[in-house]
């Protein structure tokens, strides 16, 4: 049971950072109406650029502060590049356009940030706790292992998420944002600046990139393969739907969960490898039976 | 495009539906079959063989091949690298376990493979669209690239996994050189590219595009979702299976399961993008310029000068298809195709603007 | 002109109780009416009466909550929209359905659809029925441009061309299918009276020579005088006048609600 328990817990956490780099998808989509394939390249472009500071700074007086700031600042500018470069050429385009666009963007965020980088792997230590503690002793027999590393990250992904639901819910530019995502010639109507929005957003999106790459940069170290987790991502959104922040962390969890799960308990009767796919297999049931999520909203099309 | 018609009057409609109805363009459809079945052979080394014709076919044929479904039909699929690997694995599997089987009925099988398959993927189709549609498609790609890699009686129990032929051997004739190789794919291409043509201006064509531009409305002049999406993606995906066989076969010789994928699947999407969505003629230039940029890019610094390591090179290719399929998305959706047809317009013309 | 000695079929369709709702908007409650074969039917009312709904009722794009349509003698409760074109219904939409990317022609070709029966491996090599279909439906095609006059734009991309000659492909890709019942959802929107007297023309046209049964939704109350036979009110989902023209005209509760001061 312990057992159990253990991988459900460590699933859960891989989860919680599938939901952060699902966060940065849904708020693109909730504000632009565009589903952003490069956010999984932004983690990588902002991680990677973090690292390499860090590294070159490592002699100043605040190299982790410094660091942050210089990237922040990066996201920025590529906030307002992809708006001015990408964006508004394309602002009448069908969604199916944008979403292309979206794969332009990867691949030349990919390239640029490796040119710019180089393409080793870097580590990434800004000091969080490394190693395992046991936690839960006097539930289960021997308590359950867990990562350090997966509680913290818990922890900052958990602030993130409900700062984020509070920004779009309370706010007057969270609104702005939601009139936006649902029509941008309606919105523009009522005197919403478009571009700046969108400049808004995407750099917001940029930030929780950085977030989640920190994140699974000190975990994996930051490599080529971290801009892979945005098709990971994919079937947390389908499953959350795309529009719900809530859907995103409810969505990862399941997503980390199961494939945990699965892989552990269904795997070795097929050979392994399960946690592939599973996640775009139980993604592609919900597209056929419920393509909105969990949480998502429907769309009805008036002829 | 009107001028060229100048003087050229149907008086059947047999005529005006030719597939080439314009004189000029029937030459100009014949050079390009002299040089390619004629001149290329005698001229093109080696090298150019391997390097660049063969690719280049092959590809265009997938590409089309997608073309007819994400151009013509309006469904997006990323699973193209999917096909291709069906229709390579099919092959192998009934080359090797019936051996009496012609090598060219085994591609044939692998294209039909590919079509259930493609049929399969087509489902989701039915009930969601757009990039939800590319996502269900990205699983089955997912999906796929597992069953090759960990079924092993696809790769007939192979220790390593990767398959390795012979070449291909038709009634005792063997295309084994390149120019052969080369013969043989330019006829299937030219083949299949007839028959493109002839479905794309026929009634599947414009039930295709009726679809892609308006379903609610094709459904209620009676053209049915499913015959329609379900058919697109069964020859699409026969064309794909069967480049995925030549691929295997006639260019690579061997190949392991991440031949096929999820990259291959974008490296065609972006040869549909980039030459012209709904354009036959765009797949072959959006093959033809997806192939050739990389040894573009590769000979680029030796010509100008500049040391640049290979992963540099490969970064630089990223960025630059990354930055035109956006230029081409903004500025030129149908690309390369009507930037083509534009300059043969003004071809007509020159040196007068207009 | 209406030709009060016209010589009408037996009832074609019949709408028996019709109810639809949207989650809490009633589009319809409790219609009932008739349609003749070969008559000019008008529906007519405010905005949001329901008149859209009516027809993508009797077009099976709606499923009704209750109540069912008669069609020629059948009677059915749902009705899928392909099957409504086999039947012989063909319509035409408010914001105009038609396919951007195709050219006049093929968009009127695409009417002939359910017309053309040649197999796949025909329609590969364009051989025998296939081919010969091609021009057999063509030339049928081809009547149906030289009917409407539209000649000269054959060829373009219907994207380019203003909004009263789309409104005028529209009405040939319907009539392409060579429908028994058309149904007309504001075929003359957005038209200067030129352009209106062409249309009305061409409705009373198909009307005469094919004996098309025409249900049609329209707001310039002269046109609706003029053309139709007779004439359904609606009006807040519910209906409030059915007759001829001069009875609806002289309608109390339609004048009250509708049409304003009787002349």
């Amino acid at each position: 049971m312990g057992f159990f328990v253990e991988v459900l817990l460590s699933g859960l956490m891989a989860g919680v950072l599938y939901s952060l780099v699902a966060l940065g998808f849904v708020l693109i989509f909730k504000a632009s109406g565009v589903f952003n394939f490069a956010q999984g390249a932004m983690v990588l472009f902002a991680a990677l650029t973090f690292v390499r500071l860090l590294d070159i700074l490592k002699d100043s007086f605040a190299p982790i502060t410094l660091s942050l700031i210089i990237t922040i600042a990066m996201m920025v500018m590529l906030a307002m590049a992809i708006e001015r470069l990408v964006l508004r050429p394309l602002v009448n385009q069908p969604g199916i356009s944008l979403f292309m666009a979206t794969l332009g963007i990867a691949y030349f965020l990919d390239g640029f940030g490796q040119t710019l980088w180089g393409s080793d792997i870097y580590t990434l230590d800004i000091g969080i706790p490394k190693g395992s503690i046991f936690i839960l002793e006097s539930v289960f027999d021997g308590g359950v292992l867990v990562a350090k590393e997966d509680l913290v990250a818990t922890v900052i992904a958990g602030l993130l998420v409900v700062t984020l639901a509070i920004f779009f819910q309370k706010t007057r530019i969270g609104r702005a944002l939601r009139a936006v995502a649902d029509d941008h010639q309606a919105a523009q109507s009522i005197g919403i600046p478009l571009n700046y929005i969108w400049v808004i957003v995407w750099t917001v999106a940029g930030l929780v990139a950085l977030v989640a790459g920190v994140i699974w940069g000190s975990k994996l170290g930051v490599q080529f393969s971290l801009s892979l987790i945005a098709l990971k991502a994919l079937p947390v959104l389908i499953l959350g739907g795309f529009e719900s922040v809530l859907g995103a962390v409810i969505g990862g969890l399941i997503i980390g969960a199961g494939e945990k799960l699965s892989e552990i308990y269904i795997g070795p009767y097929v050979g392994g490898g399960i946690e592939y796919w599973f996640a775009y297999m139980l993604a592609l049931g919900f597209l056929m039976f419920r393509p909105q999520g969990l949480f998502g909203e429907v769309h009805i099309d008036r002829v | 495009m009107f001028y060229r018609e100048a003087g050229q009057f149907k008086t059947s409609y047999k005529a005006d539906q030719a597939v080439f109805p314009i004189f000029q363009d029937r030459i100009f459809v014949a050079i390009w079959l002299f040089l390619g079945f004629i001149v290329v052979p005698m001229l093109a080394n080696e090298y150019v063989f391997r390097a660049i014709f063969i690719p280049v076919i092959i590809m265009a044929l997938a590409a089309i091949g997608l073309n007819l479904l994400v151009g013509y039909c309006g469904q997006v699929s990323l699973g193209s690298g999917a096909f291709m690997a069906v229709g390579a694995y099919a092959a192998y599997n009934f080359m090797i376990r019936i051996p009496e089987l012609n090598p060219l009925i085994c591609f044939l099988l692998g294209g039909l493979s590919a079509t259930v398959v493609g049929v399969i993927f087509g489902i989701p189709s039915l009930r969601i669209k757009g990039f939800y549609l590319a996502v269900a498609t990205l699983a089955l790609q997912f999906f796929t690239d597992w069953t090759f890699s960990r079924i092993d009686w696809f790769t007939n129990y192979t220790p390593s996994g990767s398959i390795a032929v012979q070449p291909v051997e038709v009634w005792g004739f063997v295309f084994d050189s390149p120019i052969r190789k080369y013969l043989l794919c330019l006829t299937v291409l030219v083949i299949f590219t007839v028959i493109a043509k002839n479905l794309v201006r026929g009634r599947i064509g414009r039930a295709w595009m009726a679809t892609r531009d308006m379903d609610v409305a094709a459904e209620i002049i009676g053209i049915r979702p499913i015959y329609a999406k379900l058919s697109a993606f069964a020859v699409s995906s026969f064309f794909i299976g069967v480049a995925g066989a030549l691929w295997a076969f006639v260019h690579l010789g061997s190949w392991e399961p991440l031949a096929f994928d999820i990259n291959l699947s974008f490296s065609i999407l972006f040869m549909v993008i980039i030459g012209g969505l709904g354009s036959i003629v765009g797949g072959m230039l959006g093959a033809t310029f997806i192939t050739l940029l990389p040894l573009f890019l590769n000979q680029l610094p030796i010509w100008l000068g500049i040391n640049m390591s290979t992963a540099m090179v490969s970064h630089l290719e990223y960025m630059i298809f990354g930055g035109l399929i956006i230029f081409f998305l903004a500025v030129e959706p149908l690309g390369l195709a009507r930037i083509w047809q534009i300059t043969k317009e003004k071809l007509r013309l020159w040196p007068f603007p207009h | 002109m209406n030709d009060t000695d016209r010589k009408l079929g037996p009832t074609i369709l019949k709408a028996d109780n019709i109810s639809l709702a949207f989650g809490g908007v009633k589009a319809l409650t409790d219609i009932s009416f008739e349609v003749k074969e070969h008559e000019i039917l008008a529906i007519i009312g405010p905005n949001g009466a329901g008149k859209s709904s009516m027809l993508n009722v009797i077009n099976g794009v709606y499923h009704p909550n209750a109540g069912s349509v008669t069609y020629r003698g059948n009677v059915r409760q749902q009705m899928k929209p392909h099957e409504a074109a086999t039947q012989g219904i063909a319509r035409t939409f408010q914001n105009i359905a038609l396919f951007k990317g195709m050219s006049v022609l093929d968009n009127i070709m695409t009417g002939r659809t359910l017309k053309m029966h040649a197999g796949f491996l025909a329609q590969c090599l364009y051989v025998g029925r296939a081919r010969n279909e091609e021009i057999q439906h063509r030339k049928k095609v081809e009547e149906i441009i030289d009917f409407l006059q539209i000649q000269s734009i054959r060829k373009t991309p219907v994207g380019r061309l203003p909004y009263g000659l789309q409104k005028r492909v529209e009405l040939g890709r319907a009539l392409a299918s060579e429908p028994v019942l058309l149904l007309l959802d504001e075929p003359m929107a957005g038209m200067n009276i030129e352009e209106k007297e062409d249309m009305s023309r061409f409705i009373l046209d198909v009307n005469d020579e094919f004996g098309t049964t025409i249900v049609l939704i329209e707001h310039d109350m002269g046109v609706v005088m003029d053309l139709s036979d007779r004439i359904v009110v609606l009006d807040y989902g519910k209906k409030i006048g059915d007759g001829t023209p001069t009875e609806i005209r002289n309608n109390k509760e339609v004048i009250d609600a509708y049409l304003g001061v009787s002349d």
